[in-house]
Order: structure tokens, then sequence, then C-alpha cells
């Protein structure tokens, strides 16, 4: 008996059923916290799999800042969700064909048919044993120093992504007004105060 | 495979590890209710009260009496909330806090489980530790609840940004993610002057500033800001439901200063590397550095007056992200350039 097999069998059957509960509930919110919990689980798959590095970036990244934002957003949308179901025969043909090429590919990728039988010979940096460099380092070897230009290019595609949605979104609007912390810090006594004697019954 | 194997490999492990976690975990609580009466006293000295001083002699039993009545009383959960999520969310809360001491080192040796990315698993617990705060906000189905869960996602995300950026200059130091490898890291004949503090002195305002955002300490506490919010996502919660997110909230600001106190502050070590200082037993000085952090904590709670929301958000985007981006360049360039860098 093998306790590694258990916990492999608890993760995936956890993982598997929460993400049929992500398309099946009919809360978008607890769609998002299945989604959560799909991702843990993989997380635990990973540290089955000796990744432990990769399951840690799985739960900062993806639960910690997407699923957020996912969560976020999903709260604020007024969704009415009869009205969305009510096309759900009219989109039904198009998301079959989808689901059934996903499926194609997937049994492509998991069945014995391999693209090109001599690239796993080809990778560059070979895989070190668990037991001498932990797999942070190993990570970090390879994507730094190997694969750095890809890694910078998709560094790239990520920042273009993020100036694309700030240029998107962001507006000049002429009657806000707004706070201006060094034009507030660079006040000092004589430009903001003003001390004057005022006599009884005059005023100012 | 027999018994006898199994009993060896499996289940006398497992009972060890058992009671390691309950001892942790009943003098965390029992740390945890006096760390309450502090901040708590603290707060009342600097605003010249007394401060809790009924229950036991100066006050000392305050906090059972708190969870007694807490506990003894009744919840109450909204007819129009989500019951299921509005449960969850305390459960979230306080269970992920208590879960990142699993892998903090008290002394060298002393950590539950003492895995190579233990920094990384802390920054994981603590960017989880916001969903406690979405959920209850988005269950209680509410309006102040509700807003304090749109300001906390928007906080906690920001706030963790320059969070990671400070641990990464760490571990370009200490060159591992380890907790006891970090303080090790930290280790050398002149005592407090080498642990992290004093040669990352702006990382280690950049984190401690960040810790009190990302745990909604005050001045950072819109989430629960009372003047707007009346308590934020709280208001729905009574009983012991939120007895487990005030508990949640001390753990996991505890746990941001066992993180200051393992990154800055060499974790167990002595301050000076000489004769009496090194007979205290380690977890002395990591409880008295603990101690410190809270201090610290406290006093922010204490002196300074809460941040409006658009300053909250310059802060973290426009201060702090600039900041620690040019500090880990820096880092790694006199790092690299000097051959400090471990290998």
């Amino acid at each position: 008996m093998n306790f590694s097999a258990v916990f492999f069998y608890l993760f995936s059957a956890v993982m598997l059923g929460s993400a049929f509960m992500v398309i099946a509930s009919r809360n978008p919110v607890h769609s998002v916290l299945f989604l959560i919990l799909t991702f843990v689980n993989a997380a635990g798959l990973f540290v089955l799999a000796g990744a432990e590095f990769l399951a840690l970036i799985l739960i900062v990244v993806y639960v910690g800042a997407v699923a957020v934002l996912f969560l976020f957003v999903v709260m604020m949308l007024d969704v009415d969700f009869a009205e969305l179901r009510q096309g759900f025969l009219q989109y039904l043909p198009a998301g079959v064909i989808v689901g059934l090429i996903f499926l194609v590919e997937l049994l492509l990728v998991v069945g014995a048919w391999v693209a090109g039988p001599g690239i796993a010979n080809a990778v560059k940096a070979p895989i070190p044993p668990v037991a001498q460099v932990t797999n942070t380092q190993a990570i970090g070897r390879v994507l730094y120093t190997t694969y750095v230009h890809y890694f910078e290019l998709a560094g790239i595609v990520l920042l273009v992504a993020m100036i694309g949605a700030i240029v998107l979104t962001l507006q000049h609007r002429k009657n806000v007004q707004r706070q201006n912390i060094s034009a507030q810090n660079a006040r000092s006594k004589k430009t903001a105060l003003e001390i004057r004697k005022v006599r009884p019954g005059q005023g100012i | 495979m027999d018994f006898a194997s199994l009993w060896t490999n499996y289940i006398w492990p497992l009972g060890v590890i058992v009671v390691q976690s309950v001892v942790l975990l009943v003098a965390l609580l029992i740390f945890i209710a006096y760390i309450l009466l502090a901040d708590r006293k603290i707060w009342a000295a600097v605003q010249m009260r007394r401060g809790p001083n009924v229950v036991g002699p100066w006050g000392l039993l305050q906090s059972f009496a708190d969870l007694l009545k807490f506990v003894l009383k009744e919840p109450v959960i909204p007819s129009g909330a989500n019951k299921g999520v509005f449960l969850l969310a305390p459960l979230v809360t306080c269970v992920l806090a208590l879960s990142a001491w699993a892998v903090i080192p008290l002394t060298k040796g002393w950590s539950i489980a003492d895995i190579n990315v233990g920094v990384l698993y802390l920054f994981a617990i603590s960017s989880l530790m916001v969903y406690g705060v979405i959920m209850a906000g988005w269950a209680s189905n509410s309006k102040y609840p509700f807003l304090a869960a749109l300001r906390s996602a928007a906080q906690m995300v920001s706030y963790e940004v320059s969070i990671g950026f400070v641990i990464i200059t760490v571990l370009m130091c200490a060159g591992s993610l380890n907790l006891t490898k970090v303080v090790e890291a930290q280790n050398g004949p002149y005592g407090l002057f080498q642990w992290y503090w004093l040669p990352l002195l702006p990382m280690f305002v950049v984190f401690f500033v960040s810790a009190l955002a990302e745990t909604n300490r005050p001045p950072f506490d819109l989430v629960e800001a009372e003047s707007e919010l009346v308590a934020g996502f709280m208001v729905e919660y009574s009983s012991t439901p939120y007895l487990l997110f005030m508990l949640g909230e001390y753990v996991a600001i505890m746990t941001m200063c066992a993180l200051a106190t393992i990154m800055f502050l060499g974790g167990w070590l002595p301050p000076f590397p000489v004769v009496p200082f090194t007979w205290v037993p380690g977890v002395i000085w990591f409880v008295l550095k603990l101690s410190f952090m809270f201090f610290l904590f406290a006093m922010a709670k204490a002196i300074v007056p809460r941040y409006r929301y658009d300053q909250l958000m310059r802060l973290g985007w426009k201060v702090f992200l600039p900041i620690s981006l040019i500090m880990v360049v820096a880092v790694a360039s006199v790092l690299y350039f000097t051959g400090l860098a471990p290998q």
C-alpha cells in the first residue's frame, strides 16, 4: 500500500469533482470558489510529483491573484442567469464542437501518438536529479540561462498587454480634483500660513 | 507492506506530528490571548487610559473572558445570507492563518515542516487570506460588508506585490527559500548588525508597512473602518464566527511578525554571539523579537491616523512598488559585482 497513491487519487477526485462543479453550479460566485478548490488540488498534485515550487507558484499566482480578480469581477457583475440560460440551446453546437476538438487533442497527447519521437532527446538542459538541486534552483537555471530569450519574450508580451489595458481604460477627466502629494509636501510655513494681529471689534 | 514498517514509516511519524502540532497550537493560542491584551493595553497607554483591568490581576484574564463570552452567545445568520459561504469564510480565515505556523522555525530545528520553499509557503498563505474577507463580504448579502470585500480585494492584492519583491531581495541575500537557512545566513560575528534589517533597511520599512496593509491593521484598516463601514466585512457576524475572524486576524499578524523576525531580525539568533547571550535558548530570543515586532504594530495602530483609500492605493503602487523594484535591482547588482552572492 502506497500512501502517495492514496493522496493522488484523493486530490484528483476532488479536483475533477470541483472542476465539474465550476460549470455545473448555478451561482457564478460558487463557480469561482470551486475553481479555487480545483487550483488548490492541482497544487497538491504538483507537491506529490515533487515540484513544490510549481505548486506554491500556482497558489500564489492563480489562487492568490487571478482568482481574486475573477471573484472581484463576478461579484460586481449583476448577471441575470435565467436570461443567460435562454440561449443555451443556441450555443450548444458551437460548444460541442469546441469540446470535441479539445477531447481529441487531449486523447492524442495522452495516447501513444507522438508528433516528433526524437524531441525528448533534443531538450537542451537535462533535468538534474532531485537530490542534488532543489527544484527552485533547477527551474531558475533553465529559465534564466538556456531559455532566457523565450522568457524575456514572454515578459514583453505581458508588458504589451499591460500597456494596452492601461491605454484602453485611462481617461483624462478635466473636472476631477486630484490630490497632488508633492505640491502638498512642498508647502512651507511661508506659503501656507499668514499671521495677523486682529484688533477687537475691527476684524480683518 | 507489513504492519511494522507501516508503523515506523507512517503511523509513528504521524503521531509525532500531531502531538507537535497540538503543542504548538496551544502555545500559539495562549500567546495570542496575551498579544490581544497587550494590543489593548498599549493602545490604552498611548491614550492615557488604563485599558482592560478588571478580569484577573491587571486584566490578565481579559482575553479568556472574551473567549467565553463569544463562544456562549448565539450565532446569528442573516436570512438573506448565503449560508454555506457565510459560515465557510471565518473557517477559511482561521484555518489558513493557523496553517502558516507549520513551517515557522521557533529555534533551530523546531518547525513542524522544514520545507524547501518555506518563505513561498508563507507568502502563498498570506495571499490566500484575502478569501476570508471576500467570501464574508459577499455572503453577508449586505452593503457595508460588500464594500469592505471590494476594498480588501484591491488592497491586499496591491500590497502583496511589494511584499513579494521584499521577499525576493531577502532571498537573494540568503540564497535559499528555506526559513532555517534564511536565519542561518544572518549568523555571523557581528551579531545583530549582521541581520538583514541593517543592510536592507529600506526593505525592512517597506515590509513593515506592507505587512500592516496585508493584515488590515490600522492605519490601513479600511476593510473594517468603523467610521465608514461600521465594521466592514464583519458587520453581520456574531459569536463564534466573529471570534474566528478575530483569531485569524491576530494569528495572521503574528505570522507577519514571525516572517519579519526571520527575514530581518535573525530569527532565533542572539543579538551578540558572546557568552551570556548564547546561554539563552533560541526560542526565547524568537519570542522576544516577535513581541518587539508586535509592539511596533501596536504603536502604529495607536499613533497613525487612518489612510484614505486613494492614498493607500497611491502608497502601494506609486511609492512602494518603485522603491522595491529599484532595491531588487540594486541588491542584485551589489551581490553580483562584489561576489557576495551566496553559491
